[in-house]
């Protein structure tokens, strides 16, 4: 009961701390935050490793908790690279003045 | 001890990351330091005690063998998917995302249930069913949500009758089904029942709640389900004991809520509103025919009108995304730099199918954020523009929403671009926007129509600039 308290205690913190950190983000960026939080929503990874490695539940659980690890993989490491292409592109004025032959490219 | 320091390590840096994710400047380090949270959990996951003593020496049994592999195999796909994906792409991708999450959650929470099919304690039964809940209606409600981004089903609003009742049913079913499995002393065999049947509800759930919700509301649902699947997340920490899936779940838990929040404000509508009525539905009662038709011009002559502006202002919306004109309008916006002219872009909080779709579109593009605007900053200085050229953007510009108290969209908060002194409307013909409502803007005196692709349109603008 007292671990129950404990884990409800920092759920409720955790909450607070999330509703602080994202009031203030600009709209420009609630994109990319969409999808950074998302890759870090991927954190079910952490329970899937631990349920696949642990292997306590048989066949069928292991072939869950397996399409578990995959999907969770597929999730972090695909929402963190998508994250960090789309913020390669959100660049300054004065970033882009000193390549600026690199613009062209897009344009194809 | 030091597993525990490793995961407090973790959610320091999720925070930190989180933190400089929402400044320009840091973002990308953020991201990367949250990676690194990321990293160092999973490093930490593996050296728990009750994991290391599974090691096994037959590697069928062997579930680190496994876990590597699905690791290998999800990295590789995920690899791919990031690098191949075009950023007009990005909403169904972060959709489906937040399926895999969603997915994850419930898979996570079935094998925990075949552990202990009794229920065991009372909050280890409730969190796996709390888990598969909201996990299966993330998973099923974001592949709807993918479908309907990637037009792969209609992006229309989908109402039948009494569908809310259903969707009561089924909350009130899935409740049931948990408090069977919670109670002590019901049979085993009734609880997989149970069980089983939750699943089964829960993912049908998902779709009845994502099937009412037309396209131009895509953005808030994409937040909302972004929050459900932190919020599984958080759930199966509640089931293995885990901190750090309680933290980090949370903490997405909470942004994607703020998030909706802000995406229903941006809307002038309550989130209850939005969910339950089926926005895109909801007939626009069509005003006398009295209306006149819409002016249009030419882009040539469309061309002599951004000659002489001095100032310009663009306002994207989704249509700027199907059409993939972001690189065209990048074009354009230089020439008309070149010409003496200010540029600037104004974005409204809900233009396109992603909160800050837009954005992204201009930034791939090579736009400099500086000129990207909000609306709040934008419509103070929207009567001094000489032309606003709005792309496929519809409901965000419509004047209807200050002034006609009867139109469904009245007190959303609008872009101004009927203030400006001459209006370009581009768009691929006439007909009505997505949510089907008649567009006072377009009849307006100082408002000319482009009709025809986008891309196509401003391709030629630009073009004549070169003559």
């Amino acid at each position: 009961m007292e671990n129950l308290i404990f884990l409800v205690f920092i759920f409720v913190i955790a909450a607070f701390l999330g509703v602080e950190l994202i009031s203030k983000v600009p709209s420009q960026l609630h994109t990319p935050l969409m999808s950074g939080t998302n890759a870090i929503s991927g954190i079910t990874i952490v329970g899937a490793l631990a349920v696949c490695a642990i292997q306590a539940t048989g066949t069928l659980g292991m072939i869950l908790s397996f399409l578990a690890v995959i999907l969770a993989s597929v999730n972090v490491v695909g929402g963190y690279l998508i994250t960090d292409r789309m913020l390669g592109m959100f660049r300054q004025k004065n970033d882009k003045d000193k390549n600026k032959n690199k613009s062209g490219e897009g344009q194809k | 001890m030091i597993i525990n320091l490793a995961y407090i390590a973790a959610c320091v840096f999720f925070i930190i990351g989180i933190k400089k994710l929402g400044r320009v400047n840091t973002a990308r380090q953020g991201n990367f330091l949250s990676a690194l949270g990321m990293l160092i959990a999973v490093v930490a996951v593996f050296s728990e005690r009750e994991v290391a003593d599974s090691w096994n020496s037959d590697w069928i049994q062997n579930g680190y063998v496994w876990c590597f592999i699905g690791i290998a195999i999800g990295s590789l796909i995920g690899i791919i998917w990031a690098k191949k994906v075009k950023m007009t792409g990005m909403p169904e991708l972060v959709a489906l995302f937040n399926g895999f999450g969603g997915l994850t959650s419930l898979l996570i929470a079935v094998t925990e249930f075949f552990k202990s099919p009794d229920g065991g304690d009372a909050v280890n039964a409730v969190s796996i069913g709390l888990t598969i809940l909201i996990g299966a209606v993330t998973f099923t409600g974001s592949v709807l949500a993918w479908g309907k981004l990637s037009e792969k089903i209609t992006g229309r609003a989908i109402v039948f009758k009494g569908q809310k009742s259903i969707n009561f049913l089924f909350a009130l079913t899935a409740l049931a089904c948990i408090i069977i499995y919670v109670i002590p002393f019901i049979d085993a065999e009734v609880k997989f029942i149970a069980i089983m049947s939750l699943v089964a509800i829960s993912l049908i759930a998902g779709f009845t709640f994502v099937l009412p919700i037309g396209g131009g509301d895509m953005p808030v649902v994409i937040s909302l389900l972004n929050s459900l699947s932190g919020l599984g997340a958080a759930m199966a920490g509640f089931i293995i004991y885990n901190t750090v899936l309680i933290v980090a779940g949370c903490l997405v838990g909470a942004s994607g809520i703020v998030l909706t929040l802000i995406m229903c404000k941006a809307m002038n509508r309550s989130i209850g509103n939005l969910l339950f009525s089926g926005f895109g539905a909801t007939q626009a009662a069509s005003k006398g025919g009295a209306q006149t038709e819409p002016k249009s011009v030419s882009a040539e002559d469309a061309y002599l009108v951004l000659e002489a502006a001095q100032s310009v202002v663009f306002v994207p919306g989704y249509g700027m995304a199907v059409a993939q004109a972001q690189h065209v309008v990048k074009e354009l916006a230089e020439k008309l730099e070149a010409n003496g002219a200010e540029i600037s872009f104004a974005v409204h909080p809900v233009a396109g199918r992603m909160p800050g779709h837009m954005n992204v579109l201009l930034a791939e593009a090579d736009i400099p954020y500086e000129q990207l605007k909000t609306m709040e900053e934008m419509n103070p200085a929207m009567p001094a523009q000489d032309v606003a050229i709005i792309i496929g953007a519809n409901d965000v510009v419509n004047p209807a929403a200050e002034t006609d108290a009867s139109s469904p969209i009245y007190g959303m908060p609008i872009i101004k671009a009927h203030e400006a002194k001459t209006v370009f409307v581009l768009k691929r013909g006439k007909g009505r926007g997505f949510s089907g409502i008649e567009n006072e803007l377009f009849t307006m005196p100082n408002t000319l129509m482009i009709y025809g692709d986008a891309k196509a349109t401003i391709s030629a603008l630009a073009g004549e600039f070169n003559n």
